[in-house]
């Protein structure tokens, strides 16, 4: 506690450490290698199991025969022009509903009375089942991307709001009360201490809503539309081709994991000062 | 006068309606360059007084002066400090130092270089780059030293800044709290229920009674070596100062 001189971060005992990081390499390495096998020994069942058990091909299609439904959605379908539109709609919704979200989280959670009037509203709206607005938004709008953009921004737009605004009113008092005795404006404490307290909460409601926005993007372009992963779905499934229906849905996980690990790396990166949990 | 409470008396008003006294009818005068400590039973309003002194809130009744002004709102003559350092986790330690000079239109360079400055004063030289986390209490208690006094307040308040540190670190602190402050020659108030420690580290101290609180009693501590609490620490009168607290506040009548 008295020492003068500081000690960088890892420069103590840096044999200890130097064991501790093999043993967390090898520890890695062997749930690496676990998580790969199964993965082997899952997929080599699901080649083998189904035609042995007599399962026909349209309920179970082995990965053998995705892989060459694959080639051919891609040569006959236009696989990366709808792969490429439901990501370029994820993306969206999920920015432009992550973004209104946060604001209006921000206005509520500055406004005490705005947050009471309106909080009944928001949970109502907060429970009813968003993806049933689809068909409303395609009598709206049209046969269009309209319909499955506000789908996805309606979904991804609640948990962001409720975090930011669950956040701003739990900001430690002490800390505004500090921000007042230093005479910091009502613009500047929520800039400098108001909105990086929230920053956890509002990167945790932007993961909840990344994995939604994909469900949202699929529910909207499931019920109308021709293009997308969620219209090859609806189109594999009306042709009985399970095969396709099995390779737009792990596609569209692709999306969403994609878009969910890019906002981890965000998130490990503005919430650097957390000290790092153990293991 | 650096700071004078004239018959100052706070009421609030609890979520029943009630109306709450939390202190009643207090006065004192604390001189430029003293360390004077409050002590009071838990509830007596102690950190009431702090929250006057720096205009986060009006008394009812009364007046608070700072430096001979009325304090009428958040002001730049006080610097206050709590039990929680309250150090922003998202900055570093050199930028929570500058934290308070951020609305005074200090250019960045001149922030730097006084934040700098404060660390070297609070031994925290080498550190500006750590995040809180990465500090100990005693550390991060004493980088909120710093910030506070970046800002070149007239007045320090201390509320019960040791009180959630390990005994060590707490006499240890104390010292270097003691020392930093005796060379900064800031006037000093420090809400304690420590009496032990108020009388370390005070020129004197006000006895609070409980809610409502007001000052039952002043004692001047005459003895030497205050910006040295570990060495006045061994001298026997202390704990004739603390005793003669420990009657004022009629503990042994609670003690059953």
């Amino acid at each position: 506690m008295t020492q003068a001189t500081p000690v960088p971060a890892g420069a103590q005992a840096p044999a200890r450490k130097e064991r501790q990081g093999k043993a967390a390499m090898a520890a890695t390495h062997s749930t690496l290698f676990a998580s790969l096998a199964l993965l082997v020994l899952v997929l080599l069942a699901w080649e083998f199991l189904p035609p042995a058990l007599g399962v026909p091909k349209f309920i179970i299609p082995t990965v053998s025969d995705c892989i060459v439904e694959l080639q051919r959605m891609w040569t006959q379908e236009s696989l990366l022009a709808h792969t490429f539109s439901t990501a370029l709609y994820t993306v969206l919704g999920f920015a432009i509903g992550s973004l209104l979200g946060a604001a209006i989280g921000y206005v509520l959670g500055m406004s005490e009375f705005w947050e009471k009037v309106l909080s009944p509203y928001i949970l109502a709206l907060q429970i009813a089942p968003k993806v049933a607005f689809a068909p409303l938004f395609i009598m709206w709008f049209g046969y269009n991307s309209m319909p499955k953009l506000l789908v996805t921004v309606l979904i991804v737009f609640f948990p962001v709001l409720v975090n930011v605004l669950q956040a701003m009113k739990t900001v430690d008092r002490d800390l505004i009360n500090l921000a007042r005795a230093y005479n910091l404006s009502r613009w500047r404490i929520f800039r400098k201490v108001e909105m990086p307290s929230t920053m956890p909460s509002l990167m945790a409601g932007l993961r909840i809503a990344s994995t939604l926005a994909v469900i949202g993007v699929t529910v909207g372009e499931l019920v109308g539309g021709n293009t997308g992963l969620g219209f090859l779905i609806s189109y594999g499934g009306g042709q009985a081709n399970a095969a396709m229906v099995f390779n737009a849905i792990v596609l569209l996980t692709v999306i969403g994991f994609v878009l969910y690990s890019a906002l981890a790396r965000v998130e490990a990166r503005v919430l650097h000062y957390l000290p790092k949990a153990q293991g | 006068m650096a700071l004078e409470f004239r018959s100052v008396t706070k009421e609030f008003l609890t979520r029943s309606g009630e109306v709450l006294t939390a202190v009643s009818d207090v006065s004192f005068v604390v001189n430029e360059g003293e360390f004077v400590s409050v002590v009071g039973p838990s509830g007596c309003g102690k950190s009431t007084l702090l929250s006057m002194t720096a205009g986060l809130y009006q008394p009812t009744q009364g007046e608070v002066l700072v430096s001979g002004e009325v304090v009428r709102g958040p002001n730049g003559h006080v610097g206050f400090m709590l039990q929680k350092d309250l150090l922003l986790p998202w900055r570093n330690i050199v930028s929570n130092v500058e934290f308070g000079l951020e609305a005074r239109g200090v250019p960045a360079a001149d922030r730097r270089r006084r934040a700098m400055a404060e660390l070297e004063r609070c031994h925290l030289a080498g550190f500006e780059n750590h995040f809180p986390y990465q500090l100990s209490g005693g550390m991060r208690q004493r980088a909120a030293l710093a910030r506070t006094l970046a800002i070149e307040p007239e007045i320090v308040l201390l509320d019960e800044p040791f009180s959630a540190l390990d005994a060590q670190t707490k006499l240890l602190l104390q010292n270097s709290f003691a020392g930093t402050i005796a060379e900064s020659r800031k006037t000093t108030l420090l809400i304690t229920h420590d009496l032990a420690e108020a009388v370390l580290m005070s020129d004197r101290i006000l006895v609070l009674s409980e809610r409502p609180g007001r000052v039952v009693a002043e004692i001047v501590v005459d003895l030497p070596h205050r910006d040295e609490p570990l060495r006045r620490r061994t001298m026997p009168e202390v704990s004739d100062y603390a005793g003669q607290i420990f009657r004022h506040l009629k503990l042994e009548e609670k003690a059953i």
